[in-house]
């Protein structure tokens, strides 16, 4: 493998573990929000967080594009306050995949919280635990299996977003080029063998990524 | 121990729970037929539920007031809560579960020993077991003795040997009675068979649609009598 395809694949994999990493506390909090407690405006949130999931990625990209961009007004205040440019950098690639990857999370996550029986935490509370003892020691570990299979989902989306990260991203190489834009990328120019290459990283880190997650909830029983 | 429910509103669907009564006997009964509103009752007194009007009390301690917004949380109420089967934690030990509240009780008595309750109840040689690998019996009893490790100054007990056969049941009673005369906490004792309230309580309230409609001590409700104040037939809801 060339030291360029070597570079894309770490490129992808970094920003693919970064924006799972980046959208987990989040979208645990969330998913637990939805499962255990009502709010007014949940319904909403709700349908809000799944919108990625139905709208076409490609669209889901220009609105970032535009709220992200230097004149948006997300982008214009995180480069006055924080220095960032988000739009053309390995920011952007992050931020796209984070969103496109935070409903399977949410989702994922809040059936696993809606799986562990309120009963159990009842018990805990009559015990003498605190609601944030009972959510450490009970909720958490009970649901480990469905959050850990919900970060692998998020982490898979993430390694093969395409549409949003285009829009958000474009395609830099050597600064934004994953391996999906790169395989298009180089499918376009004809040169297929380079493409085949990539796909085979592609297919080896998903298969690494579902096998390392069948292994460790085989190795823990519910 | 007293217990006070006072003018204690809840609305249940059919019907609303209302009840005014005062528990000083050491093991009640609260017998009646399913759905008559008495895990609501033990929900409403652990803080697990908040009623829509009403105050509880136990001895001089006011756990629910709606009046003066008053709610003391479950885990500060040092009530002791056995649902239906159990509820063990099913990623935990044996040893886990009946240590999970221990270390958190505040006054403790003396007496109030790992070793004291697992003897009591027979469940030493569980200790290191996944709670999967226990029999319904099993589990009641480390169940029993998991809420007793929380120090609590009430024990609720919702039907702790339903959905055990009757042999088993038979057997699990005595152990039930060991830890009413071993460790002195006043209970509420949930079920609606007669047997276990004739062989464990003090006094009975019956609960029908979320109202008591009698109170006695057992021998006065449930032995055959010239004229018995209360007959074993299905309450009409």
């Amino acid at each position: 493998m060339s030291a360029e395809a070597w570079q894309i694949t770490w490129f992808t994999v970094g920003v693919a573990a970064l924006s799972t990493l980046a959208i987990l506390p989040f979208g645990v909090a969330l998913a637990w929000l939805l499962a255990r407690r009502d709010w007014p405006g949940k319904s909403l949130v709700e349908t809000f967080v799944a919108l990625p999931l139905v709208i076409p990625p490609v669209a889901t990209g220009l609105i970032l594009l535009k709220l992200l961009g230097r004149r948006g007004p997300l982008g214009a205040w995180l480069e006055s306050t924080f220095g960032w440019e988000i739009v053309f950098t390995w920011r952007g690639v992050v931020v796209a995949t984070a969103v496109m990857s935070f409903p399977l999370l949410v989702r994922t996550a809040r059936i696993a919280f809606e799986g562990v029986s309120p009963r159990l935490e009842h018990v805990a509370r009559t015990l003498g635990a605190g609601p944030w003892r009972v959510f450490v020691t009970i909720t958490l570990p009970l649901a480990a299996r469905g959050l850990l299979a919900g970060a692998v989902l998020a982490f898979a989306r993430a390694l093969g977003e395409f549409g949003a990260t285009i829009m958000v991203a474009g395609f830099i190489p050597g600064q934004t080029a994953t391996l999906s834009l790169s395989i298009y990328h180089l499918v376009q120019l004809g040169r297929d063998a380079e493409a085949f290459s990539l796909l085979g990283v592609s297919v080896a880190i998903a298969f690494a990524a579902v096998w390392l997650s069948e292994w460790f909830l085989r190795r823990r029983p519910a | 121990m007293t217990l006070t429910l006072t003018q204690l509103r809840l609305p249940l669907g059919a019907f609303t729970l209302e009840l005014d009564a005062t528990l000083p006997g050491r093991v009640t009964a609260i017998f009646g037929a399913s759905g008559a509103g008495k895990t609501s009752l033990l929900e409403l007194i652990a803080g697990l539920r908040r009623p829509a009007a009403g105050a509880i009390r136990l001895a001089d301690t006011t756990l629910t007031d709606v009046a003066t917004f008053t709610f003391v949380r479950p885990e500060h109420r040092a009530i002791g809560y056995v649902p239906q089967e159990g509820a063990l934690f099913p990623h935990l030990s044996v040893r886990q579960n009946l240590l999970y509240g221990f270390a958190s009780a505040r006054t403790r008595p003396a007496d109030l020993t790992l070793a004291h309750v697992t003897a009591v109840l027979e469940i030493d040689p569980l200790l290191e077991r996944a709670t999967a690998t226990l029999s319904g019996g099993e589990k009641q009893r480390v169940a029993l003795g998991r809420a007793l490790l929380a120090a609590p100054r009430l024990l609720l007990l919702d039907e702790p040997l339903a959905g055990l056969d009757a042999p088993l049941r038979a057997r699990l009673l005595p152990y039930l009675a060991r830890v009413r005369d071993e460790f002195v906490i006043p209970m509420l004792y949930v079920t609606h068979s007669p047997d276990e309230v004739m062989a464990l309580c003090d006094d009975v309230l019956v609960l029908t649609a979320g109202r008591i409609t009698a109170r006695d001590r057992p021998a006065e409700l449930f032995q055959p009598s010239p004229q018995p104040r209360y007959e074993l037939r299905p309450p009409s809801v």
